[in-house]
């Protein structure tokens, strides 16, 4: 019985996990063939950092993961902060409305982000595209620091009031530094995610600037490259390193 | 007396949601007084603290601090420091750093602020542990701290919310002590919060017994023992026997089918009032002789004292006697006039007892 | 595009399914009776209202709209009927005109009348599939993981965490990619004598996409569900007498329902809503109410945002709706929505 569980478990997760570690493997095979092993060789790899496009895609990704990050931690350290702060009905509404963005399928986030931009007659681009990252990663970021405001003895702040701090001098020097480790990982959450994100990206910008997940859309339409398997293995590896850190993060802090 | 006045509310109306939580508190606290607010919780008592800390505004009435309305001044800017029911202590700071924090933000020189450390420190006879952090230090320890952190601000009152609620009973017994030892050395006001009335009869100057958002009584913890104003007061203050009773002349009440000597006097003739024994004030004596007779039916061995429920017909009187008596033995019951405390009913326990009878 | 007709019993079972849905909600709805901070989130509220409230609004808005502005229903009548719109564009004299030409709707660039329900009635259907799927396979699996005794169970749960977060777009490329003609696959089933699969570009193809996407979204509900609860609840009801298959079936499974509709809900709308999994795996050749929507604003030939946005609508009503039966169910997000 024991042997029956755990094999079917094994079972399960061979599924989930045989096609990725079969995708990384392949990216290493030196033929174009994804069945015949025709010996190891970073040549896929070579090819993908001599591809002009991919290497664009690369730096539009990353700088939109770092910015977006960025501001939506700031934003979302703020609001978890005031909203924390608030009475009952309005913390209950704010809440509501920052599961929206979670909750709601990818799809219609695009779609009603693009609509936003359709509205207002904004081109689509970077920028947009930046806009729309930090929307899906402030709830994020709002939810990691959320529970480290809760387990903050709700009297700190009062006590440095009490003790002569001004508001902002608590805030900063007492609030701040309980609730960092929420932060950080809110930070690497946003970074994660934001990495991560096809389907929105995919709606809130143009053709001519793709971040790496809408370029691997783009060409995996047409089948598949040797170079893509590269470019997925290497995205899968940072991406799974990324969210193992973060899963740790907020295990401890649980 | 006016003159000594450092603390007056005036007035003080609360609510939260719809529901009366301060009803037009009055009261005023004297210098170098150990004021305690004593009541059951959802009482009023931290509330009432609170708008003296400044971190609530009342709707209306005033809070005066020495001579000036204080209701609009925010916390950082009052001249009181509040001692936290869970310490509050800041877990990014060491020991030191957090006994520091006020003083710090005074821009006070670093020798100064050393020295009131250390003086403190040795307050709260935790010499030696400023490099420590404060989540590696016991529950009395994180106490002391809380306080040594308010006090090294030298404020004109101390604000104590339930400080040693969190501590077992032992430690408690001694920060008591110590607490009080320390308001009578460096001579602060200090305005303590508690539910547990033997804490606040230990410790306080005078006591305020509060009810739902109002003040039942203010006095010295004697006169509060010994006169409680209501049956609710008698209850809450120590064990009590609460019998209705009807005031037949003045020093005569009648309660539980038998006439009372007594000493209280001007309830009127045939008057109901609530008449108020403590148990160790019934004396057990032989059953030809006691004003009332009954049955033992429990015995209960309490370290210094038996505790026993005694039933006589028509009511059940709880007697706290160092001797004991066997269970189910018929005994008389017997007490001295000034020991019986007539007082007015309370308004809401009428129909109670309307009911019983 | 595939013609795919929902069979009789398909449409039964997805009543029934849904139906046994709704009479788990009820019995458990039925069972269980100066400057201050809030300022700092003003930046936020702000954020909300801009970026995420008048979206939602606009998605409103287009859906009632036509391309010029005017307030209309059309929108929706095309929902109904597809080519509502494009009748009212090409004059009846006309249609006929082409018609008699021998030109069918399809060479007119028009497709069946009833495709927008069609296809959303299918990826109802498909979501509904997966979703039974994933709870088949998923239930067993959690309630491995969460025995007390398997001292590796929260270790493997990460490798189920993991892949919720992860790129759905990258896991599908790999799964397409071991699918292939040329695939690993495939390969193997040569060198085993099968003969080359058509394994890509139909509906099974979309259907094996989707569990293996959402499957985890079901595995981590219920394991954290299950591994929450107190063991010495199937301890006491051992006690009082339940052997092991009573303690499951009136102990454990009662009280991992909101674990299961907790991961009902998380497996059903990504489901429903999915297109780039039907696209790469079915090869534009299955068609999702996701790609509906997507093909109505990006594709080149069509913008019709406002008929996209009629569409959009229905599928955020959809979600909304899932979403209240299953705040209903699980108020204290039991389950674990999210990591």
């Amino acid at each position: 019985m024991k042997f029956i569980k755990r094999f079917y478990l094994g079972l399960v997760l061979a599924f989930l996990y045989i096609p990725i570690v079969v995708l990384i493997v392949q990216s290493f095979n030196a033929g174009k063939s994804r069945a015949k092993w025709e010996g190891f060789s970073f040549r896929w790899y070579e090819e993908l950092f001599k591809d002009p496009n991919i290497m664009n895609s690369l730096v539009i990704t990353l700088a939109i993961a770092v910015l977006a990050a960025l501001f939506a931690t700031i934003i979302g350290t703020l609001a978890a902060i005031g909203i924390h702060a608030m009475k009952r009905r309005p913390q209950q509404l704010m809440l509501t409305l920052n599961n929206i963005p979670m909750t709601m399928p990818d799809i219609v986030t695009g779609i009603s982000l693009m609509l936003l931009f359709i509205f207002t007659q904004v081109e689509r681009g970077f920028v947009t595209m930046l806009l729309a990252h930090i929307t899906f990663d402030v709830p994020y970021v709002i939810l990691s620091i959320m529970p480290k405001l809760k387990q903050m003895n709700k009297n700190t702040y009062e006590a440095a009031l009490d003790l002569g701090a001004t508001p902002m001098y608590a805030l900063f020097h007492v609030i701040l530094p309980q609730v960092m480790p929420g932060v950080i990982t809110g930070a690497m959450l946003a970074f994660t995610l934001s990495l991560d994100d096809f389907t929105i990206s995919y709606f809130t910008t143009s053709p001519l600037v793709q971040n790496l997940s809408t370029l691997i859309y783009s060409q995996a339409r047409k089948g598949i490259k040797p170079t893509m398997n590269a470019l997925s293995a290497l995205m899968f590896v940072a991406l799974l390193l990324l969210l193992l850190v973060v899963n740790k993060r907020t295990a401890e802090e649980e | 007396m006016e003159e000594q006045r450092l603390i007056t509310l005036e007035d003080i109306y609360k609510q939260y949601d719809g529901t009366t939580v301060l009803d037009h508190i009055n009261l005023y606290i004297r210098k170098k007084e150990f004021v305690t607010l004593l009541g059951p919780s959802g009482c009023g008592k931290t509330t009432t603290l609170r708008i003296i800390g400044g971190f609530e505004t009342a709707d209306s009435g005033r809070v005066i601090f020495d001579g000036q309305d204080i209701s609009g001044i925010p916390p950082y800017k009052r001249r009181v420091n509040t001692v936290f029911q869970k310490y509050a202590l800041f877990p990014h700071l060491n020991v030191r750093d957090n006994i520091a924090f006020g003083l710090k933000l005074k821009k006070m020189s670093k020798a100064e602020i050393d020295r009131k450390v250390d003086y403190m420190l040795d307050l709260v006879n935790l010499k030696g542990y400023g490099k420590r952090g404060v989540d590696s230090l016991s529950g009395g320890q994180q106490q002391r701290i809380a306080i040594a952190r308010a006090l090294v601000n030298e404020p004109e009152v101390l604000l104590l919310d339930e400080p040693l609620g969190a501590l077992d009973l032992k430690l408690r017994k001694e920060m008591q002590l110590e607490l009080k030892a320390m308001q009578q050395r460096l001579g602060i006001t200090f305005l303590y919060v508690t539910h547990d009335q033997e804490e606040a009869l230990t410790m306080s100057d005078t006591i305020v017994v509060m009810q739902g958002g109002r003040i039942l009584q203010i006095g010295t913890p004697k006169s509060i023992y010994d006169e409680p104003k209501n049956a609710f007061v008698a209850n809450f203050i120590g064990e009590s026997n609460i019998f209705p009773g009807t005031m037949i002349r003045d020093e005569l009440v009648h309660f539980c089918g038998a006439d009372f000597p007594c000493v209280d006097s001007g309830f009127g003739e045939d008057h109901p009032v609530d008449v108020v024994i403590r148990p160790e004030d019934i004396l057990l004596v032989g059953e030809d002789v006691g004003q009332v007779t009954g049955t033992i039916k429990s015995v209960l061995f309490k370290g210094v004292h038996y505790e026993m429920i005694i039933d006589a017909g028509h009511s059940i009187w709880k007697v706290h006697s160092t001797t004991m008596q066997p269970e189910g033995s018929r005994v008389g019951l017997a007490v001295v006039p000034f020991n019986i405390h007539i007082m007015h009913r309370m308004e809401e326990e009428k129909p109670q007892e309307e009911a019983k009878k | 595009m595939t013609n795919f007709k929902v069979p009789v019993w398909g449409y039964w079972m997805m009543g029934i399914g849904f139906a046994a849905f709704v009479a788990m909600l009820i019995a458990y709805i039925h069972k269980n009776r100066g400057f201050r901070r809030p300022v700092f989130a003003s930046p936020y509220v702000l954020w909300l209202i801009v970026f995420t409230v008048i979206p939602c609004f606009l998605v409103a808005y287009f859906s009632f709209t036509d391309p010029q502005g005017n307030f209309t229903f059309d929108n929706f009548k095309n929902f109904w009927d597809s080519n509502y719109n494009a009748r009212k564009a090409i004059a009846p004299e006309d249609l006929k005109m082409y018609q008699d030409m021998g030109l069918s709707l399809e060479d007119l660039g028009l497709a069946r009348d009833s495709i927008n329900i069609d296809t959303l009635v299918f990826s109802l259907w498909m979501a509904f599939l997966c979703t039974a799927i994933c709870l088949l396979l998923g239930y067993p699996a959690a309630h491995i993981m969460a025995d007390r005794e398997f001292k590796l169970g929260p270790t493997l749960v990460i490798l189920f965490v993991v892949p919720m977060w992860m790129n759905f777009l990258l896991r599908t490329i790999a799964l397409m990619s071991l699918m292939e003609d040329g695939g690993l696959l495939n390969t193997i089933f040569e060198w085993l004598g099968l003969g080359k699969q058509k394994l890509l570009n139909n509906i099974p193809a979309v259907q094996v996409g989707m569990i293996y996407n959402f499957l985890p979204f079901m595995v981590f509900p219920i394991y954290n569900v299950l591994n929450k609860m107190d063991y010495k609840l199937s301890e006491a009801a051992m006690d009082l007498g339940c052997n092991k298959w009573q303690v499951f079936y009136k102990v454990t499974l009662p009280l991992s329902v909101p674990g299961v509709v907790s991961g009902i809900t998380m497996v059903f709308m990504p489901a429903v809503t999915t297109f780039y999994i039907s696209r790469l795996l079915g090869g534009g050749k299955v068609q999702l109410f996701g790609d509906l929507i997507e093909a109505k604003f990006l594709s080149t030939s069509l913008n019709e945002w406002n008929g996209g946005s009629a569409l959009s609508l229905v599928m955020m009503i959809l979600i909304l709706l899932s979403l209240g039966l299953l705040n209903k169910v699980d108020p204290d997000n039991e389950g674990g929505g999210m990591v």
